[in-house]
């Protein structure tokens, strides 16, 4: 990146630049099937989330619709922004369940549909869960949608550059996505949002982003995320077989290990490369501290604003007690996972759960 | 060895588990969560509870380069600390958080934590020295006298004595603070904590009274004659003088002093400055730091506060009740304080003062 032109700019510096950012654009809107002008760049999948949840919720009240509708097992971006209309804009906001698998319950979402269809101002659900990979019926959330013409979002920070994904298969009105996740740089996201469709603003200012979103372009990025699109678009079938045939090694390997665990969504379809284990008898960060002191890095539930674990609120609402969606830990499996990790990690894991196990009987 | 650093988010704790790591030690960083609702930012002195605090010590962790993990104690310390210092106050009787903080927490839930998933022991960074002797390893005080923080470690048994690490007991604070910045670590100056750590504006009656409640009693002199009235007996300490707001003075206009609060009654007794003395104290609960005492006289020292004066004494340990007979008179002795034995700067081991004689 030796242009340092800003893109908004008419003069020479600033057209070169802009004309890399808008091939940019256009290859991002080829990876997930959309039109370049849906793509609205944000600073991050969170912002693109709320600007959607948000703005959505804007438009409706306008038209009497206030009723905001997600799932349980959203990620906090979404959770927290419908939280914050209804404490300060008067939304009503439901939360649709998910079955013990972490799929969302689809007849609560018809049953809601078929009383209150003229009140939701949105359905906001992820394409796929970020704890457990655990896919989400997007397309039946569409089709319920479509007849009462509610808007739909859906959350694809974690299904992208993971699974093919098309936002006009899908038929949704609004996808929110992150480059980070697919091996891009962090702080640029985007909000895919159907052609001639505007929701009001949450950045006001230059307007460069369709009105909808000010700022001045972060192109360095904003490139580098499509850099990152095209690498991730390529072989998906065959870097996922492989990822699956790992993560199904190193889950035959702890359950075998530690015959009382079990994984959390086995039964349903997921993402590839994540485990979700629950792991009776332990605490997760007491885990969390001895792998990563073997060399192994896990994930647990998500810490408040201290810093201390709380139980997973996807793992809650999936129907575990506290102490249950506290013994959960996560691994995640990418490109650079080899076969000496998944045999290693059940034998490390065995030693770590007996002090862990010991640990929690203090 | 394999160790886990206690760190508060303060300059001592950071100084300590950077000394542990440079000694060779595998050491990793802990912060205790000890609130379930912390405060967001510091407010005075206070010290342990607030998210900028976790903030500095995993950022001082960062520094040092040790992993840093958050360890949710919040339930261990109401329970071990906050209950125990609001009963004892309803008692009539005068706690020290911060010692029972160390007997219940940091060497207790903490330490035993820490062995059961397999490290060695705790780095804390506490001004106290220990060393290994024919006795086995024994506690002692640190050389800078003004920090000395062995009496509030005093109720740590020879086991979590063994299991426990001060590397600052043989450093001033002034070059504690220097080693700090020298080390690249931003909390070189942060100020010290001087209140508890959960009594959010260090006004502790007014918390006791949130707690607590009002309760209306009478304060009367030593013969029993009604010479003010309180909000709450539980808020008044032994020697205390200020605040007392007595209708009735005394016929010569000299000052009296709290001499006995009486929670069953809820009566606080007041009388003059000679009636304060104490020359032998007797307590229960005791804790050895090193081989237990019997019924022969020794000669050592008593010191009854955190930063109070070591006291010439006798003690002697007789029908599990360790006494002390003070060389010179003591003004103002609370039960509920702890008093801890020394033997020239080894601490011998501590009790809880249950009764106290003229």
């Amino acid at each position: 990146m030796a242009r340092l032109g800003n893109p908004s700019s008419l003069h020479a510096f600033g057209r070169e630049v802009r004309k890399d950012l808008e091939g940019a654009r256009e290859s991002i809107a080829v990876a997930v099937d959309c039109h370049p002008s849906e793509i609205i760049f944000t600073a991050s999948g969170t912002e693109a989330d709320n600007t959607a949840v948000k703005g959505f919720y804007w438009k409706g009240q306008g038209v009497g619709r206030n009723v905001v509708v997600v799932s349980a097992i959203e990620h906090h971006a979404i959770l927290d922004s419908a939280q914050w209309l209804k404490v300060h804009e008067g939304a009503e906001v439901i939360e649709i369940g998910v079955d013990r698998h972490g799929v969302v319950l689809l007849g609560e979402l018809e049953d809601l549909i078929s009383r209150r269809a003229d009140e939701i101002a949105v359905i906001s659900i992820m394409s796929s869960n970020n704890e457990t990979g655990v896919i989400q019926p997007i397309e039946k959330v569409v089709e319920l949608a479509r007849p009462a013409s509610i808007p739909v979002h859906s959350d694809a920070v974690q299904s992208f550059g993971k699974i093919p994904l098309s936002f006009n298969s899908l038929g949704l009105t609004a996808m929110s996505l992150s480059a980070h996740k697919m091996g891009g740089p962090i702080g640029v996201g985007a909000l895919v949002l159907r052609k001639g469709l505007d929701v009001p603003a949450l950045l006001h200012g230059g307007g460069q982003e369709r009105d909808i979103r000010s700022g001045t372009f972060n192109a360095p990025a904003i490139l580098a995320f499509a850099a990152a699109v095209s690498d991730s678009s390529l072989d998906f079938s065959d870097r996922n077989t492989r990822i699956q045939s790992l993560r199904d090694k190193l889950e035959d390997g702890i359950l075998e290990c530690v015959p009382d665990s079990y994984v959390n969504g086995s039964e349903v379809e997921r993402l590839p490369g994540i485990v979700n284990i629950t792991i009776p008898g332990t605490e997760s960060d007491t885990l969390q501290l001895l792998l990563d002191n073997e060399g192994i890095a896990c994930s647990t539930g998500s810490a408040c604003s201290a810093g201390v674990q709380r139980p997973s609120h996807v793992l809650l609402a999936m129907g575990h007690t506290d102490v249950t969606a506290r013994s959960s830990i996560r691994f995640s499996l990418g490109a650079t996972t080899t076969e000496s990790d998944v045999h290693e990690a059940p034998r490390v894991l065995t030693s770590v759960v007996a002090r862990a196990r010991m640990a929690n009987l203090r | 060895m394999k160790l886990i650093a206690a760190m508060s988010g303060g300059v001592d704790s950071a100084v300590a588990a950077a000394r542990a790591h440079e000694a060779g030690h595998d050491v990793i960083g802990v912060h205790l969560a000890l609130s379930s609702n912390p405060q967001k930012y510091r407010s005075g002195a206070r010290g342990c509870c607030t998210i900028e605090d976790s903030h500095d010590a995993r950022r001082a962790a960062d520094v040092i380069g040790i992993p840093f993990y958050i360890w949710d104690m919040a339930e261990e310390f109401h329970e071990g600390v906050v209950e125990n210092f609001i009963a004892e106050y309803a008692a009539g009787r005068t706690p020290n958080p911060c010692l029972r903080c160390n007997e219940k927490i940091k060497f207790a839930a903490v330490l035993d934590r820490a062995r059961a998933m397999g490290f060695d022991g705790v780095v804390t960074g506490h001004y106290a020295i220990t060393r290994e002797g024919s006795m086995g390893k024994t506690l002692h005080r640190a050389i800078d006298d003004s920090k000395d923080q062995s009496y509030v470690l005093s109720v740590l048994t020879i086991e979590q004595i063994a299991g426990a690490m001060f590397p600052l007991g043989d450093t001033t604070k002034v070059d504690v603070r220097k080693e700090a910045k020298a080390r690249g670590l931003y909390v070189a100056n942060k100020p010290d904590s001087h209140d508890i750590c959960f009594v959010p504006s260090g006004d502790n009656a007014g918390w006791l009274h949130q707690r607590l409640g009002s309760k209306v009693g009478p304060i009367v002199d030593q013969d029993g004659v009604q010479v003010g009235e309180h909000k709450g007996a539980y808020t008044y300490t032994i020697g205390q003088r200020k605040g007392l707001g007595l209708s009735v003075p005394t016929i010569d206009g000299s000052p009296r002093f709290v001499l006995k609060v009486e929670p069953i009654t809820n009566t606080v007794v007041v009388g003059p400055r000679e009636d304060l003395a104490v020359t032998r104290m007797v307590g229960e609960k005791t804790v050895w730091c090193g081989p237990s005492v019997g019924p022969d006289r020794n000669r050592g020292f008593v010191q009854v506060r955190a930063h109070g004066q070591p006291l010439p004494c006798t003690y002697y340990y007789d029908n599990d009740l360790l006494i002390a007979e003070l060389d010179e008179p003591l003004l103002g002795l609370a039960t509920g304080q702890q008093m801890a034995i020394y033997d020239e700067d080894r601490v011998v081991g501590s009790a809880t003062i249950s009764e106290t004689e003229q």
